[in-house]
């Protein structure tokens, strides 16, 4: 909602998500689809659009489609088309796209959102259809000429249609962020924005609550979680401005100014292309069967959304660390590994808490993590055979941090285990009663907390390793 | 020696084997014919030194006793067909530069079957015309002409350097491509065999595109063998093409020989336009009789749609073609003409590089699928061809082939259609339903008209059973004893 001078306004947001599919070779072509590799390495005669080239679809690519799709919860068409989308662009050497129009090879699906506040909200999927994407002009390599490189040329990406279930900017970061990680986790996409292999199209409109849909604007590549919400805010304001000054709003296509964080036009509905769609006939209908639908079913792994359930049903996480932890599969890939055969809470506390806080210090992921998931494992072991009390945990770990060492050799070279010999420890508080005989007295007289201080004196007297549940005990039977 | 031009291609095949005579003389005598058929304009290159190394290649190998099916046998390839190192030009400017870096699928196999290549076949431009008038190169010219009349006669299109190169005794055999009729209509015109196989049969990976769900390579011989021969070698399985047939090739020769006896043949009543020159519509009496005569069947059947195909074909075929020529853009290969940016360059490229015919089929094309007209005109088109195809299905319950015939006329003079396209058009009437079907037809010559000039009758099948249709074929052309050849007037002009 945004308030305006005539009251409050709802935003309706649709996001169309293109998502570059995870596959050696492209869409239609057997050239490769590394990233990085020399302008126009990697460009088929096909992708080139050489005369009496035809495309042949790439199996891997419909598997990924179709396993992106029973992610989402869709439906699965069992017969669809590809299309020509018809429109000149260099980049596009037959200058026309092939897609899928009428008939995508999935359709509506259900995505469950989580909020930061803790709140839930689901987004329908409208649609998912394969579609090539597009090679890249490069504007910078020469004073009065344009490159075109086409080693992009043809990549599978899937495009993901949300319905207009979206409110604000929030939720739709939080979408991209959930999709982004049902895509990870199916191996579909890398989801990777700055490398362009996940991008967005946003559309936007604003009515009145209860009224009917306004119209709606395109604002075109928005590449980045955080553009995409300041493009939503801008794009909100400045139709509610023009709504409220009595003005209309016209269907038209923007681009989103990432440097000045508004939008401009591209063109209007009058300008828009006429694409000719129509069926490519170089291709036949692409069909599935059941029985291929089924396999890539029980292939699936555990999604982000099971993985919570389980977490808290069977781990005993609380919702919100469960939530944290299936974020990124990765990060649930290390906890898993760090709570294997070990108390699940411990091990998220410690991910969660101490290695999540060095790791944003240090402005890293979870994949440059010095602490493998087998050494903090360790660590956790340590405390939880009495070796290591909590404190010196922490310590350990902060060196674990910096050298990248296991825990047990930190803790053997500085000598660090704990003492939970009770005869040590009983000596050790002998000499801190006997050297403290007035504040004993004080104890005795009903000063409870002095407890503390007992504590603390008989650690220091250990240097910190005597375990503090023993000096606790030997205290408490000591002092009466 | 005899001319070594005039064998059919089974002959000269035999002979080869034999030994009677090596490649090297075949092609020597191809080479020397096709340089003075050079009046006749049917050629678009020429490539004599690469013809003699290919048949010193077959002379080899059929001296170990290994060669293919067309070991050592002279070709002129459609220029369509792109050939690794040898410029392709579909007829166009905008392609009169390009050599691919491949070769088609169709070629490919030719080449594996010991075949050798005289040279590229002009052709009209992208394919698109009924007489071979609209090559960049200039129009071809039929070996026919009207008996006493010095007048240019067209070969048909759009392979009509094809027909032309072969109806001149140059060429052993040629290939064509035949999306509405112009493998089927020059045959008819220059008295050859055409034979246009099921979609999907024939590989179109390396074919210039024109209509992508209409197109398909096919022979043009002088027999009903060389045809079958031919095509045992062109087709097959391609996983590069995903409308290619994944079914085995049948050995096309091993199926004649035989007889037609009891085999029944149908005849569409709608074939029989208002309109029609009595000529044809005899000659086509003439072929049910022999048929009859031979021991078919013949009976009426119906398709009731046929009125409707052409009107459609000339919806569907520009509808893609207009999208399949969007790649000719000056960009990356072929013509490029410099303009103030890009849509300017764009615009000069594709004024300059394409000829009027197929700048009319791109803007019918781009029109049909406009936003707002699509529904009208190519979903419509597209319904037709859906009944089109069940007409057939229905008529094929009951009969095993159907007989037509090939064109509504004989071939016509130079210059005499060329300013009415429609009139150019209807050329096809006969022929594009089976391929808006993608059935099978072939072209056999029957007969010459009064003017002498050469006349065809197809038989249509149904879809992969070329076989069918080869065996009645070659009962037509037994029966026809079609034997008149062209006078040589080309090797005595200047």
């Amino acid at each position: 909602m945004i308030e305006g001078a005539t009251g409050r306004w709802e935003i309706v947001i649709g996001l169309e998500v293109h998502a570059q599919v995870v596959s050696e070779a492209k869409l239609f072509s057997g050239a490769s689809t590394a990233f990085g590799a020399e302008p126009n390495a990697q460009v088929s005669f096909v992708d080139a659009a050489m005369p009496g080239m035809l495309p042949v679809i790439n199996e891997t690519c419909v598997e990924q489609a179709v396993r992106t799709g029973l992610g989402l919860n869709a439906e699965i068409n069992r017969h669809s088309v590809f299309d020509r989308k018809n429109y000149f662009y260099p980049d596009l050497p037959p200058n026309y796209q092939i897609s899928q129009y009428k008939q995508p090879v999935v359709g509506e699906g259900m995505v469950t959102v989580d909020l930061e506040d803790g709140s839930v909200c689901e987004v329908g999927i409208e649609r998912l259809h394969l579609e090539q994407d597009a090679g890249k002009s490069l504007h910078d390599q020469h004073p009065d000429a344009t490159y075109v490189d086409l080693n992009r040329a043809g990549v599978a990406l899937m495009e993901i249609v949300s319905k207009p279930d979206l409110r604000n900017a929030d939720q739709a970061g939080a979408y991209i962020r959930k999709l982004r990680a049902i895509l990870r986790y199916l191996g579909t996409c890398d989801g990777n924005m700055e490398q362009g292999s996940l991008r967005c199209d946003v559309n936007v409109s604003v009515r009145k609550p209860g009224e009917s849909l306004g119209t709606r604007c395109e604002i075109k590549n928005v590449n980045s979680v955080r553009f995409v919400q300041q493009a939503i805010d801008y794009e909100a304001r400045r139709q509610v401005d023009i709504l409220e000054e009595g003005g209309e709003i016209e269907q038209e296509t923007r681009l989103f100014d990432a440097e000045r964080g508004v939008t401009r036009s591209m063109r209007s509905k009058e300008e828009a292309h006429d694409y000719r769609y129509f069926p490519d006939p170089d291709l036949l209908p692409l069909v599935l069967s059941e029985d291929y639908i089924e396999a890539i079913r029980a292939d699936l792994p555990e999604l982000p959304d099971q993985k919570k359930t389980r977490f808290v049903e069977s781990l005993g996480l609380s919702e919100y660390d469960a939530g944290v932890l299936v974020t990124e599969k990765e990060v649930a890939d290390f906890f898993e590994r760090v709570a294997d055969g070990r108390d699940a809470k411990t091990a998220s506390n410690w991910v969660t808490g101490d290695l999540f806080g060095r790791l944003n210090d240090a402005g890293q992921g979870i994949a440059e993590s010095p602490v493998s998931p087998e050494n903090l494992g360790g660590l956790i072991d340590l405390m939880a055979d009495g070796t290591l009390s909590g404190r010196l945990a922490k310590e350990v770990f902060d060196e674990m941090f910096t050298s990248g060492r296991p825990a047990s050799a930190i803790v053997e070279e500085r000598d660090l285990k704990q003492v939970s010999d009770t005869g040590e420890i009983e000596s050790l508080v002998d000499t801190v009663i006997s050297d403290n005989a007035d504040k004993v007295e004080e104890y005795k007289a009903g000063k409870d907390k002095l407890f503390g201080f007992f504590v603390g004196q008989v650690m220091k007297a250990s240097q910190g390793k005597a375990n503090p549940k023993v000096v606790n005990d030997i205290l408490r039977e000591k002092l009466g | 020696m005899a001319d070594l031009t005039h064998f059919t291609l089974s002959e000269a095949r035999d002979g080869l084997r034999a030994r009677d005579f090596s490649a090297r003389e075949l092609t020597e005598a191809h080479n020397a014919a096709i340089e003075r058929a050079r009046p006749l304009n049917a050629m678009a290159l020429e490539t004599a030194e690469h013809a003699l190394s290919m048949a010193d290649t077959a002379d080899q190998r059929i001296a170990k006793g290994d060669g293919g099916l067309l070991e050592g046998v002279p070709l002129a390839i459609k220029d369509l067909f792109c050939t690794d190192g040898f410029r392709t030009t579909a007829g166009s400017h905008i392609l009169d530069t390009f050599v691919p870096p491949y070769e088609s699928t169709v070629t490919a196999n030719l080449w594996r079957e010991g075949a050798v290549m005289l040279g590229k076949a002009n052709m009209d431009e992208f394919a698109m015309g009924s007489s071979n008038e609209t090559s960049y190169f200039g129009p071809v010219e039929n070996p026919w002409r009207r008996p006493g009349d010095n007048r240019p006669i067209v070969p048909g299109g759009s392979s009509g350097g094809s027909a032309s190169i072969v109806a001149a005794r140059a060429a052993l055999a040629a290939t064509g491509t035949d999306t509405g009729g112009s493998i089927r209509q020059p045959a008819s015109f220059t008295g050859l065999v055409g034979l246009k196989p099921t979609y999907g049969r024939c590989s179109r990976w390396g074919i210039i595109a024109f209509a992508s769900s209409l197109d398909q390579a096919g022979p043009l011989t002088r027999t009903v063998r060389d045809a079958a021969i031919m095509l045992s070698a062109m087709s097959g399985h391609d996983p590069k093409d995903s409308t290619s047939a994944n079914l085995p090739v049948p050995n096309f020769e091993a199926v004649l020989g035989g007889d037609v006896k009891g085999l029944r043949v149908g005849i569409p009543s709608e074939y029989r336009m208002d309109g029609l020159p009595a000529e044809i519509d005899a000659l086509w009496q003439q072929g049910i009789r022999w048929l009859e005569d031979a021991g078919a069947e013949t009976r009426e059947v119906d398709l009731p749609h046929t009125k409707y195909a052409l009107p459609a074909y000339y919806i569907v075929a520009p509808a893609e073609a207009s999208s399949n020529l969007a790649r000719y853009d000056g960009v990356r290969y072929g013509l490029r003409v410099e303009g103030d940016d890009l849509i300017d360059m764009y615009e000069r490229t594709r004024a300059e590089g394409f000829g009027a015919e197929v700048q009319r089929r791109v803007m019918i094309g781009t029109y049909v699928l406009s936003a707002g007209y699509y529904d009208a005109y190519y979903l419509q088109a597209q319904k037709v061809r859906t009944l089109i195809a069940r007409d057939f299905q229905t008529a094929f319950e009951g009969v095993d082939v159907l007989l037509t015939p090939t064109a509504p006329s004989e071939a016509f003079a130079t210059g005499d259609k060329s300013d009415d396209p429609i009139a150019m058009y209807f050329n096809d009437v006969f022929t594009v339903p089976a391929s808006m079907a993608g059935l099978p037809g072939i072209s056999v010559p029957a007969g010459l008209s009064q003017a002498g000039l050469p006349l065809g009758l197809q038989l249509i099948g149904k879809a992969f059973d070329e076989e069918m249709v080869l065996r009645v074929a070659e009962a037509l052309e037994d029966a026809a004893e079609f034997n008149a050849e062209p006078d040589t007037w080309w090797e005595t002009s200047t």
